[in-house]
């Protein structure tokens, strides 16, 4: 479905914007108070955008580098193509005749597992990992009190792109996602364990991302969702239009990349943004999502320009474009719409636009365009 | 100083009193203002719409027409950003061609705040996502209406949020872009303003359409516009460069 379609029925619940809203502000606030008298804020953002990008460019070496730890320490990788191999592991790794407690996460998730948290007399658990230290195999988990040190079955699951190199790497990234996520200098109970566990490393589309040298780097995210925190549009749809995969600016360059540009909503959510860069300024690995969105958009005309009947957009944007390619025809073009335009106007402004511009004059007017243009204007002064 | 104006296709057909106040502000500050005849479109909407190749033809265009100028202004910050920060990403031939954004060219290019305009009115300043992020304005705008003669500024609360625009998202997506600028006009009502100003024109149709529809009775007007109220009423202005002062535009 559409991002505008799915987005709808969402504008029209008020109390969950407003609920939204509410939320997104105090996350913001608590993010402004963590990063602002933080005086090394942007030296570590850049560190950690450092340490993302070199971990995806050499990111088979540090996967193998993961595996060979894991397995020295008695434990066990498994590779899934995508959520349904993903699943099919994680239920032969878990044992028949107890019911297996959830740790979730974004991964967990993407592949649509469910299940109780963990507690003391847990016997199997399914732990999304939040990040994976190669050099010596551990699985990192933020936020969990009770530790991931209960016996019985652990798996855990990840995506290929949450490894990390090393413990100094990892000990940056914590800190930025604990500021710019939570907005505390470092979060209450990060959670570790080496050895004895299976780890599930999940492809899911994202090879293909890591593919595209201008949308690879949407792969750098850790998670913290400041960039939803932050969005505009975000809070007033919430979630749910951004369909199954991550919500937010992130998932708006992420869908996309790993479902592609073609249906639906894979070609409308490029589109779900109104570039304002607020990601952008917000992001602790230094995520360029309106440069992304701008690329993608492209991806998503560039597959339209071979229909045999060009959609009127299509139409509309080469007529403008080849308008402007002349400052003769430009006039022409002008002249003529501003003409035309004036004959809908009512006291100045045009109320009811048809066609495309229709949505546009819904719930906006648009001012009458002057007689004199500027360059008319320019003309008779001299 | 000779600068060249790019008025942008936009303000050309719609907002033509906009590119006047640039060129009665920068004449009464004593510099010549040339208009390149040949410009259109800096290929903005084309390049945030996907439409990349035919962007690319516009901006190799725009670089053509303004070859040879030293200072380009123009009364858009978005237009300004999409040369500054779009151009050398689509080509980087592309990268360097000297346009400024209005208060970017009064405050650091001509060194001026106080512009010796006058103009009545309350007034909250609304800062574009592409002045605030892309272009890193500031306060620049801020300080050219403080300077404003019997002008009443109001802060405009969470004024660092985006009202919804967006170029095509306000068509794409519009009932998110109108949910948005519904916030904004419920902050720009609390100021008690009778104006909202911003540097750019595009911004200011979409919150100028709102409140033209809600017949709010708030305007949505230009820092140009205001900057170019009642000038040669109030002191005189300083003129750098030593440039021969001009006799306002008719």
């Amino acid at each position: 479905m559409r991002f505008s379609d799915a987005a709808r029925p969402e504008l029209g619940d008020p109390a969950a914007r407003r609920g939204r809203r509410r939320a997104a502000a105090e996350a913001r606030g608590r993010r402004a108070d963590a990063v602002g008298g933080f005086p090394g804020w942007e030296a570590l953002r850049e560190a950690g955008a450092a340490i993302r990008e070199r971990t995806l460019r050499e990111l088979g070496t540090h996967l193998e580098t993961l595996e060979a730890a894991v397995e020295e320490e008695g434990g066990h990788v498994h590779w899934a193509r995508d959520a349904a191999e993903a699943r099919r592991i994680i239920d032969s790794l878990l044992p028949d005749d107890v019911p297996a407690a959830l740790v979730r996460s974004d991964v967990t998730d993407e592949i649509g597992l469910d299940g109780a948290e963990p507690g003391p007399h847990s016997k199997a658990a399914v732990v999304g990992a939040g990040f994976l230290v190669a050099e010596t195999g551990t699985l990192v988990v933020a936020e969990r009190g009770d530790g991931l040190s209960f016996p019985g079955t652990l798996v855990a699951v990840a995506g290929i792109e949450d490894v990390v190199p090393g413990w100094t790497d990892l000990e940056v990234l914590l800190q930025l996602v604990s500021r710019a996520g939570a907005g505390v200098p470092m979060r209450p109970a990060i959670s570790t364990r080496t050895g004895d566990f299976a780890l599930v490393l999940l492809d899911n589309g994202r090879t293909t991302v890591l593919a595209d040298p201008d949308g690879r780097a949407a792969l750098r995210c850790v998670h913290c969702s400041a960039c939803s925190d932050v969005c505009p549009v975000f809070q007033r749809t919430g979630p749910r239009p951004y369909g199954p995969g991550r919500a937010g600016p992130i998932g708006a360059v992420l869908t996309p990349q790993v479902r592609g540009v073609e249906a639906p909503l894979g070609a409308s959510l490029p589109f779900a943004s109104t570039l304002c860069g607020a990601c952008a300024d917000v992001c602790p690995v230094k995520i360029d999502i309106p440069a992304m969105l701008v690329h993608l958009r492209g991806r998503v005309v560039d597959a339209r320009r071979g229909r045999p009947v060009p959609p009127p957009e299509m139409l509309l944007m080469r007529g403008l474009a080849w308008s402007m390619g002349d400052e003769r025809r430009y006039e022409h073009t002008l002249v003529r719409r501003a003409r035309w335009a004036r004959l809908l106007a009512r006291d100045g402004r045009i109320r009811r636009l048809p066609g495309l511009f229709g949505k546009w004059t819904d719930a906006r007017d648009l001012p009458a365009p002057p007689r004199q243009s500027f360059r008319a204007w320019w003309r008779r002064r001299r | 100083m000779r600068i060249a104006v790019f008025v942008t296709c936009w303000g050309d057909a719609l907002f033509p009193a906009t590119g006047r106040a640039v060129v009665r502000l920068l004449e009464h500050l004593g510099h010549e203002v040339v208009f390149e005849p040949a410009q259109t479109c800096c290929g903005h909407m084309h390049w945030t719409a996907g439409y990349h190749p035919e962007a690319i033809a516009l901006a190799r265009r725009l670089t053509e027409v303004f070859a040879g100028h030293d200072v380009i202004v123009t009364p858009s910050a978005s237009c300004a950003a999409t040369v500054r920060t779009a151009y050398p990403r689509m080509d980087p031939a592309l990268a360097g061609l000297p346009v400024y954004e209005l208060s970017e060219l009064l405050v650091d290019v001509l060194g001026v705040t106080d512009v010796g305009a006058r103009y009545p009115h309350r007034v909250t300043y609304q800062p574009t996502c592409h002045s605030l992020r892309a272009l890193g304005l500031g306060d620049r705008p801020l300080r050219l209406l403080r300077a404003v003669r019997d002008l009443e500024l109001a802060d405009l609360p969470e004024a660092g949020e985006c009202c919804g625009f967006g170029g095509a998202f306000a068509v794409k997506n519009a009932d998110t872009s109108v949910a948005m600028v519904a916030d904004k006009i419920a902050r720009i009502h609390e100021t008690g303003a009778d104006v909202v100003c911003a540097t750019d024109d595009s911004c200011l149709t979409h919150l100028g359409g709102a409140l033209s529809r809600l017949r709010s009775g708030v305007r949505a007007v230009h820092l140009a516009e205001i900057l170019a109220s009642g000038l040669g009423a109030a002191g005189p202005a300083p003129v750098p460069g030593g440039v021969a002062r001009r006799a306002d535009a008719p």
